[in-house]
């Protein structure tokens, strides 16, 4: 990071220069006053001969050893930003670049956001690697954000040389200090033959349980240590504290969710995460079909059940379908699977489902009773108990449930999601519809910013299976589309994966532009741009007065800054287009509706990168919504 | 209510830290916390004191049970325990008041550890309410400086009280009045 900054200092000085005349020239002479011919370079062209050249200078060094862990994790992906404290762990990775690839993403956040979507879209633990200090400071929100959405990421970050923390060092921060609310659990290696252990561990903690995010702090001088001898690199673990492996339900519990299930005349399947995260897509469909109870989903639940199929009432909750928001307020039965009774599900808490009796099964006890009580509370793998539930399910059992979905039937047909559709503009709804239209028949990763756009994403796109969703939503965090994005095609090759992002959110990690160009990674941006932090100045239109407070993204002396323009956009700042072209990646603008289709098609057919910046109007708001604290009763639906 | 919670940790650093935190992030309010290595040490045993009703209870528990390196987490309350603090104070004996002073702490079963022309110190150890009353019985002397360790606190044996609730050694019952 310094020795950036330094060249940022030089670029700086010289960039004048640069630009006018010899703009292409390769950066190693913008860097360094020395000749060229003085530099010296080793000429080892393959990893097997760069890891007998270094085996034969030395032993295997604790960064090596660290590297060959990963590998015997199966991590075929890194997501890794060097610096000063995390070099030796980069020649080691260059090293073994024909076993495990790193993808270099331009701001450490970046990283940890695509090994987020590297995690979610694959189901496996997301691997990023950041240097002390600013680096791994950087990483602090995504291991937040990860945290709060559980998912396993295991976070490697450089350390100042033993001897020297707690001195104040150059780039040193305490990390696991500044880390220990926002991880699941976290190292900091202080000996050698740790090494294999604590990562053997971390990715065991990571995936287990409630996935989560692992912290691995690793001194540098305990990277550049070596060995003569291969350790064991599978050691016994020590977590005398921590055993997922007990969380089980018992039969009885069973037995009375399937006698609840029987009695029950109005029950609501609300399914989460956790469904998505134990792989229970299957056996949750199974039951919804066997006894024909409806299927909503939170915001992390989307895909864990068909989002067209006759079941499923979408997305429940804040900007859930107000049918989803129905069924719960009036279901006798709630069985919720992986979820947690968030906030933005649940409005006011005494007015949710209080006419049924709950089902709550979660893995992670602490979330059972904690916001809402239930009646049956069952902590175990959701998997698990479906299979259970599936397999002791009598065709008694199956509840009569007719006037119930007859019922739901009637609150769809009433009130259905619904938009502005005008010829004369880009509604992003229609253009998240039309999205879906045109990519039915692929295996399709979305990954979103944080905002209008993905509630509206959420709301239009009909995901079919699961770990196709990416979106931050426990800590809703700016920024997360661009790059998570990237991480799902570094996991699924062959997907197509999107990132649909507002402008505001894309802005917030549109450095990732270039790892796309640079590592080859073809992710396409639909880029719904209505130059407004939509989402904030929706609540300002609803509960400020339309008062404009920084919510405007263009020019300060441009009347929509006050709130008091006509409506119409004219031309968008910043240039999307020619940014990403800048990036060499390609672009186009689109204002029209008439020709959205075929621009949309145009970037669904192209093999790289492409960025379609499409110009919404901002007058739209997401709806239905239920406000802040609110219930059902309060639903706004225009 | 009032709750001890007992909880067995590995014997590690930041390992407090991490409580501590969770419990200020979460605002949990504690009144009392002691922390010392166990027979074995790669353990430390960390008690509480926690003021909350059932509700605010289980998510302490459950939220300190979730953490790694936390190993269990027992609520001792309602159940057959012992329970003691530790206070070190010294008293002004300025106004010539040392054998009134010698004689409380005697019948408190305190022990004097330290003397000087113009103080004691007592060391004491006991129910916190036993405690309170010795500092409240001290005051008019004058108090210079006083320390308390956290509350410590172990279950008895639950099945046989006859062989182990009384050895006759020290304080009693759990909950006596001393």
């Amino acid at each position: 990071m310094a020795a950036q900054a330094c060249a940022n200092g030089i670029a700086r000085l010289q960039g004048d220069f640069l630009s006018r005349s010899i703009s292409a020239r390769p950066s190693y002479q913008i860097t360094t006053r020395k000749p060229i011919r003085f530099i010296e370079t080793t000429n080892v062209s393959t990893a097997e001969q760069r890891r007998a050249a270094a085996q034969g200078a030395s032993e295997l060094s604790g960064a090596d050893i660290l590297i060959e862990a990963l590998i015997r994790q199966r991590v075929e992906c890194i997501f890794a930003y060097p610096g000063g404290a995390s070099m030796p762990l980069h020649q080691a990775l260059i090293r073994q670049e024909d076993r495990l690839r790193t993808i270099l993403p331009r701001h450490e956040q970046g990283g940890g956001f695509a090994a987020q979507g590297y995690a979610r879209s694959s189901g496996r633990v997301g691997v990023c690697m950041a240097t002390s200090g600013p680096g791994a400071t950087n990483l602090v929100t995504t291991l937040a954000d990860a945290k709060l959405d559980s998912v396993p990421i295991v976070a490697i970050t450089g350390q100042v040389p033993k001897q020297v923390i707690g001195t104040d060092a150059f780039q040193e921060t305490p990390i696991v200090e500044v880390c220990r609310a926002v991880t699941k659990h976290h190292y900091l290696i202080t000996e050698f033959h740790d090494i294999a252990r604590v990562v053997k561990e971390a990715f065991y903690v990571a995936r287990t349980g409630r996935p989560g995010p692992v912290l691995i702090d690793f001194p540098k001088n305990i990277q550049q240590m070596t060995l003569d001898a291969p350790p064991d690199y599978d050691p016994p673990m020590n977590l005398p504290g921590y055993h997922p492996e007990i969380l089980q339900s018992q039969s009885e519990q069973i037995s009375q969710v399937i006698a609840a299930i029987r009695r029950s005349p109005r029950p609501v399947l609300y399914v989460g995460g956790g469904c998505i995260n134990s792989g229970a897509s299957d056996a949750l469909a199974t039951l919804a079909r066997r006894t024909g109870i409806p299927v909503t989903t939170t915001l992390m639940g989307l895909g864990a059940f068909p989002g067209n199929d006759p079941q499923s009432l979408g997305m429940l909750g804040m900007h859930g379908t107000v049918y989803s928001n129905y069924a719960v307020n009036e279901a006798d039965l709630l069985l919720a699977l992986g979820v947690r009774f968030d906030d933005r599900v649940t409005g006011k808490l005494e007015e949710f489902a209080r006419h049924g009796k709950i089902v709550h099964v979660d893995i992670d006890a602490s979330e059972i009773h904690k916001n809402k009580e239930a009646h049956i509370p069952i902590v175990a793998d959701v998997g698990e108990v479906l299979e259970k539930v599936n397999a002791g399910l009598t065709d008694e059992d199956v509840p009569r449930i007719d006037e119930w979905q007859q019922q739901i039937a009637k609150w769809k047909d009433a009130h259905p999601l619904v938009y502005r559709d005008e010829e004369t503009w880009i509604s992003p709804q229609y253009a998240i519809r039309e999205l879906a239209r045109q990519t039915a028949d692929r295996d399709t990763c979305i990954a979103v910013g944080v905002g209008q756009h993905q509630m509206w994403a959420a709301q239009h796109f009909p995901f079919g299976k699961p770990r196709r969703w990416m979106s931050s939503s426990g800590l809703g965090t700016m920024g997360f589309g661009l790059p998570a994005a990237m991480g799902a095609q570094a996991a699924n090759p062959d997907a197509l994966c999107l990132d649909i992002d507002g402008d505001g959110s894309l802005l917030m990690n549109l450095q990732e532009l270039a790892t796309l160009h640079c590592e080859k990674l073809p992710v396409k941006i639909l880029l719904l741009n209505n130059q407004h932090l939509g989402m904030v100045m929706q609540w300002e239109d609803r509960f400020f007065e339309g008062r404009r407070a920084h919510t405007w993204l263009g020019p300060i002396d441009a009347p929509e800054a006050s709130g008091s323009g006509d409506g119409q956009i004219g031309r968008t700042y910043p240039d999307f287009v020619s940014i990403a072209q800048g990036f060499s990646i390609e672009a186009a603008q689109v204002r029209e509706r008439a020709e959205f289709s075929d621009a949309l098609a145009t970037m669904l057919a192209c093999d790289g990168p492409y960025l379609l910046d499409c110009v919404c109007p901002y007058q739209e708001h997401v709806l239905p919504m239920i406000p802040s604290g609110h219930s059902v009763q309060d639903i706004i639906t225009e | 209510m009032r709750h001890v919670l007992s909880a067995l940790v590995v014997n590690q650093p930041g390992v407090l830290a991490q409580i501590s935190g969770m419990l200020a992030s979460r605002a949990f309010n504690i009144d009392s916390l002691a922390v010392g290595e166990t027979e074995n040490p790669e353990f430390s045993r960390v008690t509480f004191v926690v003021n909350g009703d059932d509700h605010v209870l289980d998510q302490v528990r459950k939220q300190l049970e979730k953490i790694v390196t936390v190993v269990k987490v027992l609520d001792f309350s309602n159940r057959n325990y012992v329970e003691r603090d530790l206070m070190l104070v010294k008293v002004s004996t300025a106004e010539g008041k040392r054998s009134e002073i010698r004689e409380l702490a005697e019948i408190f079963r305190g022990k004097i550890v330290d003397v000087s022309p113009g103080h004691l110190m007592i060391e004491i150890s006991g129910q916190e309410r036993k405690l309170e009353s010795f500092i409240d019985l001290v005051r008019p002397f004058g108090i210079l400086e006083l320390v308390r360790t956290g509350r410590v606190a172990l279950l008895r044996a639950e099945q046989d009280p006859g062989s182990s609730n009384d050895p006759g050694v020290g304080e009693t019952t759990g909950d006596e009045t001393e």
